[in-house]
């Protein structure tokens, strides 16, 4: 596919968030395309969700301007949590924003291995179940346009590896693009066409490889941005505790 | 067989009951009940109004209601005060007013009890006609906003960002509050709405596991309540608004019985 002549479906132009005295983020261009993965990185509070929030129109009051060309979203939010005093089972929550048939909704969760958890209510899923549930319900409609917030925090080191597979796979094969947000480096540079490096401001951008040997964004990352340089497959050098957050190897 | 006073009664129960029925399910999920005690304490407001200026005291009343409720939207997204802090501080100062309003009508006799518990044997044709037009209508704009206001209730980020518009129809769903508030004041009186908007979908969650069947068993808890309560005030001479809502007591209370059998049969 021709990158260069495909369709752009977002636009991000210069957006800044001000809020409570200070700027979440501020001066922040990107745009997503047809069949490309963009990711977003940068540490913690750097505004990534901020900033995807603001692509998607969930931040109003905003500086900038956002030019969405399509209507066909799907969301995976970083934090979802469903209230017990709502009944609500699997099925039931990949209905809530779109129309599916039975088969459709099969098929998404087949994807993301869990359509045995179909009749199950949301509140029984274990943390990583829940996180394939709302990826499934994410694409289960086609969507032009993905936007995934950590999408796999909470899922096990091997359930990980496969549904950033399983994303590359749905960027190609539905032909979507994806605005991927992530701090865990290793997996995300080899599956991703561009990276933003965020740190409150755009810290650097542009092919995974040109990113990795910038200099501002070495410092941002220290140590750990080395290990990227030589890093094209996945290295075995931590694991992750349930809540997503990275655990050395000692 | 039954005096027709029985009969307008009972109807305007059911079309009551229909409607708070979803509605209540939503507030249950939404954890909204002290907005309708807020609504509901605002209404007494509205009441005074409507006798001021001889207004119909349904259409002052939903006047009110949905002024306060709106007011209540405005400040959360205005001002750092939690909602149940907001919620009281609207709560008392309508109550408040509304009290005040009351003391400078001397020349009018207010019967206050009818108005907190509200007198459904006193249902006239007019009453009735406004109870099941108001919650027809009440119940069709419910149905066209459902799928956005169940997505916004169960995430208001992820119902904005895929197209839902989730502010404009929490707007609605809050009118929509006021407005059944408002046809019911008379019937089952300003304490007992919540009530029958909470007691019908907290037995139904006791005893459904999906949002659907949730808000089926919801209007039947409350049909029964209704029925259970305006037959057993015939029977035992009691208050029948009270009637109702210690019909639906004793329904919860079954329902609660219920899940203790299941967790028994999974033991």
């Amino acid at each position: 596919m021709n990158k260069l002549n495909s369709e752009t479906l977002i636009k991000v132009d210069n957006v800044g968030l001000f809020k409570n005295d200070k700027w979440l983020v501020k001066g922040v261009s990107l745009e997503v395309k047809r069949g490309e993965i963009v990711t977003l990185i940068g540490p913690n509070g750097s505004g990534k969700t901020t900033t995807a929030k603001i692509a998607l129109g969930i931040h109003k009051n905003i500086e900038g301007k956002v030019l969405k060309f399509t209507e066909k979203v799907g969301y995976v939010p970083q934090k979802i949590s469903i209230d017990w005093t709502l009944p609500i089972r699997v099925v039931d929550f990949m209905l809530l924003t779109q129309n599916l048939s039975n088969e459709e909704i099969i098929n998404a969760l087949k994807l993301t291995g869990v359509e045995h958890l179909k009749n199950n209510n949301l509140s029984n899923l274990s943390g990583g179940e829940f996180q394939r549930v709302l990826i499934a319900r994410a694409i289960a409609k086609n969507p032009d346009l993905l936007v995934l917030d950590e999408p796999v925090q909470g899922v096990d080191f091997k359930g990980e590896i496969s549904l950033y597979e399983l994303i590359k796979e749905i960027s190609e094969k539905v032909n979507c693009g994806i605005l991927l947000i992530s701090h865990d480096l290793h997996v995300v540079m080899s599956s991703t066409d561009y990276v933003v490096c965020l740190n409150g401001h755009v810290c650097c951008s542009g092919t995974p490889q040109s990113v990795a040997n910038n200099n501002k964004y070495q410092e941002l990352f220290g140590d750990r941005a080395s290990t990227i340089l030589s890093v094209y497959e996945h290295k075995h050098d931590h694991t992750h505790s349930a809540d997503g957050t990275i655990k050395r190897k000692q | 067989m039954f005096d027709d006073f029985f009969i307008r009664a009972l109807i305007a129960g059911i079309g009551i009951a229909l409607v708070t029925g979803p509605l209540g399910c939503f507030i249950i999920w939404r954890r909204l009940s002290f907005f309708g005690d807020t609504l509901s304490h605002s209404a007494l407001l509205g009441v005074t109004i409507a006798f001021f200026f001889e207004l119909n005291i349904a259409f002052s009343v939903f006047l009110i209601s949905s002024a306060i409720a709106l007011i209540l939207l405005k400040l959360q997204k205005t001002t750092k005060l939690p909602g149940d802090a907001l919620l009281g501080l609207l709560a008392h100062s309508s109550l408040a007013v509304g009290l005040v309003v009351i003391g400078f009508l001397t020349t009018i006799r207010f019967d206050i009890m009818g108005l907190l518990f509200g007198d459904i044997l006193a249902v006239n044709e007019i009453d009735l006609l406004i109870i099941w037009i108001g919650g027809a209508l009440i119940l069709l704009i419910l149905k066209f906003i459902w799928k956005p206001l169940f997505a916004s209730t169960v995430n208001h980020e992820l119902a904005e960002a895929e197209g839902m518009n989730p502010d404009k129809v929490n707007a609605i769903f809050t009118i929509l509050l006021a407005a059944i508030i408002a046809i019911s004041i008379k019937i089952v009186g300003l304490l007992l709405i919540t009530g029958m908007l909470i007691m019908p979908a907290a037995m139904a969650r006791n005893v459904s596991n999906n949002p659907n069947q949730m808000v089926k068993l919801s209007i039947i808890g409350g049909l029964l309540s209704v029925i259970i309560g305006l037959f057993s005030s015939l029977e035992i001479n009691s208050p029948s608004g009270p009637s109702i809502i210690t019909a639906a007591l004793v329904l919860f209370c079954l329902t609660l019985i219920k899940i203790k059998n299941y967790s028994e049969l999974k033991k």
